[in-house]
């Protein structure tokens, strides 16, 4: 392993040095851009700690012996030893510490909602209340510092010997990385189908760079490439090859391919110009960088006035790359109040500081076109709160004669992905709910077909990458318990 | 990397390229295309499969420069360069079966993508009869390579300089009044001609196959960029397609929706001195 960096000098101990941790002082703010500066380019807001922060924010963990985040984080990470192994100055030990739970860890420490999980249940909030660790900015820290100070090794990772089995894995996003990666450190010989031309799924189209830079998600690649993993680039599984043909190549297959198929509303006008999906608008920028056309290949429309329908992250995002590339206004269109979106705080807020418009409880209902085809206004209708629905959140109810005009030169409808259905539709005994949603074994993660697990969006729905990494972990398990079986005992979902 | 192990100028800004993708050659059915990229930070280009070969691994295609990325393959990329990226095939095969006769028409470009519709429709033992429309003679291939695979083939060309004097629908109407019992009309080319075959077959109540190449990004039915209207339906030309009814094709709106970028693509064009060039000799 690498050199311990001496922190005694930035308020740390040495190795295995005991210390006394200060819970009291208050949690260490991360260094932001301003915004004035952020709404001009697409770097990262989030600038990240210093040694100095992090070594300052890692001395006031006390390292319970019952840790409550532990239990929070859904990959239940061993927080404490990582973080005190920062306050001792082994950076690298720390980061492959965390390796050992999630293999996404610079990916994670940038975008895993933390406030509702691990930092929710620090026990520092018991005295010190909103301070707790913050657990987040210390993950994206040491993974980061790997990245910048070691060189990626395979022969540096803990691998089992060779199994001599051969596990497929659709999909490269969250979870076929995490699933991957785990499987090639047992010892598996492991080949991840990706059907676009970056390996990183969502992480690459979907997530803006200005939250995690496309440089960190290739790093996080070239660590599972580094354990072992064979990615083939470039190769739609049911189209550039049939599933049956993967089914025989190999001893199991793990369906992680996403949840990628755009929900539309289905209201008037909305196949006019200038009205995108949140997939096609998201891709645009992100993977195709857009951004920067003509620069890069790929245009992406200019708005002047837009408007994003919906409140998840999704739209968040979508909301924060319209003020970039410049638009005068951004209206966010909801149907519900702030209390129920599922976006999260913290880009709730970096979304309002950049100027985005909330118009809550309203719902779009038709959309208008100029003379040349393209949208120019939203016909939008106001709605109020009734009873609670199945999620638990207070229905939308319409209130009739509310009806007005949203001025609108571009539209970018952001209310959920369902998963594609190229898959299913390839293998007839494979049950799905809802038409798409791959039906597993929650133990287990085997479907209804035989060598077939899946995991992560494809059998969830759009959901978050924390969670989709975990199943992509558990998977992972349970897919070298099966190869291993000499049985081969199948357990579907019921 | 994806090397192109042919290249040749058809005809004026028409190059037909040979790439070698032996996952793509042996999944290869009629009908269906790939996206090229050229670099790492280029369009995604969707174009038809004209021809793969599984034994060699070569899939064919032919393009028309006539945007910034598709100027730049066929000017800048050699015999023996590679491209970065080839995905497919991708899309829904041509349904093909026996249908007794078909008439299958390719307009300009178009004609790439019927050869292996004609070939497969000949294989399932169809009488095919192709008509293949040019502009003009200087802009005229495979007309051979289509007589191999056809019954009867008819050429047009708008101004005369070679067959028929007129359009795909002058021969079309002719085989009408010349009473062949047409069983199905497939039509791949510019989206108006293939309006205007629709339009034609539409009275005849004779099924009408066309092809769209919408605008498109992933390919795979993941962006909806290319959603069109199919009688009350929003499809995905790239997964639900590219085939469609042609009787049923929201014509007014997929011409609409293929303008989106029409200002940004002119922008893209201007800010490359190569392609400016290129254009402006095109001119001429």
């Amino acid at each position: 392993m690498s050199e311990t960096v001496d922190v005694t000098k930035l308020g740390g101990v040495k190795p295995g040095e005991k210390k006394r941790p200060r819970s009291k002082e208050p949690r260490r703010e991360i260094a932001c851009q301003t915004v004035e500066a952020r709404i001009k380019n697409y770097d990262e807001v989030a600038l990240g700690y210093t040694a100095e922060d992090a070594v300052y924010e890692a001395m006031r963990c006390l390292e319970c012996p019952k840790p409550r985040c532990v239990v929070a984080c859904p990959v239940h990470i061993d927080i404490p030893t990582f973080v005190g192994l920062i306050s001792r100055g082994q950076f690298v030990e720390s980061a492959e510490d965390i390796r050992k739970y999630n293999n996404l860890p610079a990916v994670c420490g940038r975008v895993c909602p933390q406030e509702n999980l691990c930092e929710a249940a620090c026990i520092v909030n018991d005295t010190n209340p909103k301070n707790p660790i913050a657990i987040g900015r210390l993950e994206r820290f040491v993974a980061d510092w790997q990245f910048m100070h070691t060189e990626l090794r395979a022969d540096s990772v803990h691998k089992r010997p060779p199994t001599g089995y051969k596990v497929a894995v659709i999909g490269s996003g969250p979870a076929g990385l995490s699933c991957a990666a785990d499987l090639a450190k047992m010892g598996h010989t492991i080949h991840l189908f990706e059907a676009l031309h970056k390996a990183g799924g969502v992480l690459m189209y979907g997530i803006p760079e200005f939250r995690l830079p496309k440089f960190i998600v290739q790093k996080e690649v070239a660590y599972v490439k580094a354990v072992g993993v064979e990615v083939e680039l470039n190769n739609v599984v049911g189209r550039t090859m049939p599933v049956q043909e993967v089914l025989e190549e190999f001893d199991a297959v793990y369906v992680a391919s996403g949840a990628g198929y755009p929900n539309m509303m289905g209201i008037p006008g909305e196949n006019l110009n200038g009205i995108f999906s949140a997939n096609e608008f998201l891709t645009r920028v992100n993977l195709m960088k857009g951004w920067k056309h003509p620069e890069a290949g790929t245009p992406v429309r200019k708005p002047r006035k837009a408007v994003v329908v919906g409140a998840g992250f999704t739209a968040f995002d979508v909301v924060r790359i319209n003020i970039r590339l410049g638009a005068e206004s951004v209206h966010l269109v909801y149907r519900r109040t702030r209390e129920e979106m599922p976006g999260r705080g913290e880009e709730i807020e970096h979304a309002e500081e950049e100027g985005c418009i909330f118009t809550l409880l309203t719902n779009p209902v038709r959309y208008i076109g100029d003379e040349k085809g393209f949208v120019k206004a939203i016909e939008v209708q106001r709605m109020e709160l009734g009873e609670p629905d199945s999620s638990g959140r207070r229905r939308p109810v319409p209130i009739p004669d509310s009806n007005y005009i949203i001025d609108a030169d571009l539209v970018v409808v952001a209310i959920g992905q369902t998963p594609n259905v190229l898959i299913p539709s390839q293998l007839p005994g494979l049950a799905t709910k809802w038409g798409s949603i791959i039906k597993v074994n929650r133990e287990t993660y085997m479907t209804t077909v035989p060598k077939v697990f899946a995991g992560g969006d494809a059998i969830t729905g759009a959901a978050t990458v924390i969670l989709a990494t975990r199943a992509g972990r558990e998977a992972a398990r349970s897919i070298d318990a099966y190869v291993r079986d000499p049985f081969r005992a199948w357990n579907p979902p019921a | 990397m994806y090397r192109i192990t042919q290249k040749k100028v058809l005809a004026k800004g028409v190059v037909e390229m040979k790439l070698l993708a032996p996952r793509v050659a042996k999944a290869h059915k009629p009908g269906q295309f790939l996206i090229v990229m050229n670099d790492e930070e280029s369009e995604r280009i969707p174009l038809t499969i004209a021809d793969s070969d599984p034994q060699t691994g070569e899939v064919g295609i032919v393009f028309l420069e006539v945007g910034r990325s598709t100027i730049d393959l066929g000017q800048n990329y050699k015999e023996g360069d590679s491209v970065f990226a080839v995905l497919g095939p991708l899309g829904t095969p041509t349904h093909i079966e026996k249908y007794g006769t078909v008439v299958v028409i390719g307009g300009g470009l178009g004609v790439a993508p019927i050869y292996p519709i004609c070939k497969g429709l000949r294989a399932a033992g169809n009488r095919v009869v192709t008509i293949i429309g040019y502009r003009r003679k200087d802009l005229m291939f495979w007309e051979d390579k289509l007589k191999s695979v056809s019954d009867d083939l008819y050429v047009t060309t708008d101004d005369g300089s070679y067959g028929i004097k007129g359009f795909v629908t002058t021969a079309l109407q002719k085989l009408k009044e010349e009473e062949l019992k047409i069983d199905r009309v497939i039509a791949i080319g510019p989206p108006i001609m293939m309006r205007v075959v629709s339009e034609m077959t539409r009275p005849w109540k004779t099924p009408t196959i066309v092809s769209l190449n919408t605008i498109m990004i992933d390919g795979t039915g993941m962006c909806g960029g290319c959603r069109i209207s199919i009688g009350d339906e929003t499809k995905f030309v790239c997964v639900d397609g590219p085939d469609f009814d042609g009787h049923k094709v929201h014509w007014d709106l997929m011409f609409n929706r293929m303008k989106v970028y029409l200002e940004e693509e002119q922008h893209a064009i201007l800010a490359s001195p190569e392609c400016k060039l290129y254009y402006e000799n095109l001119k001429r």
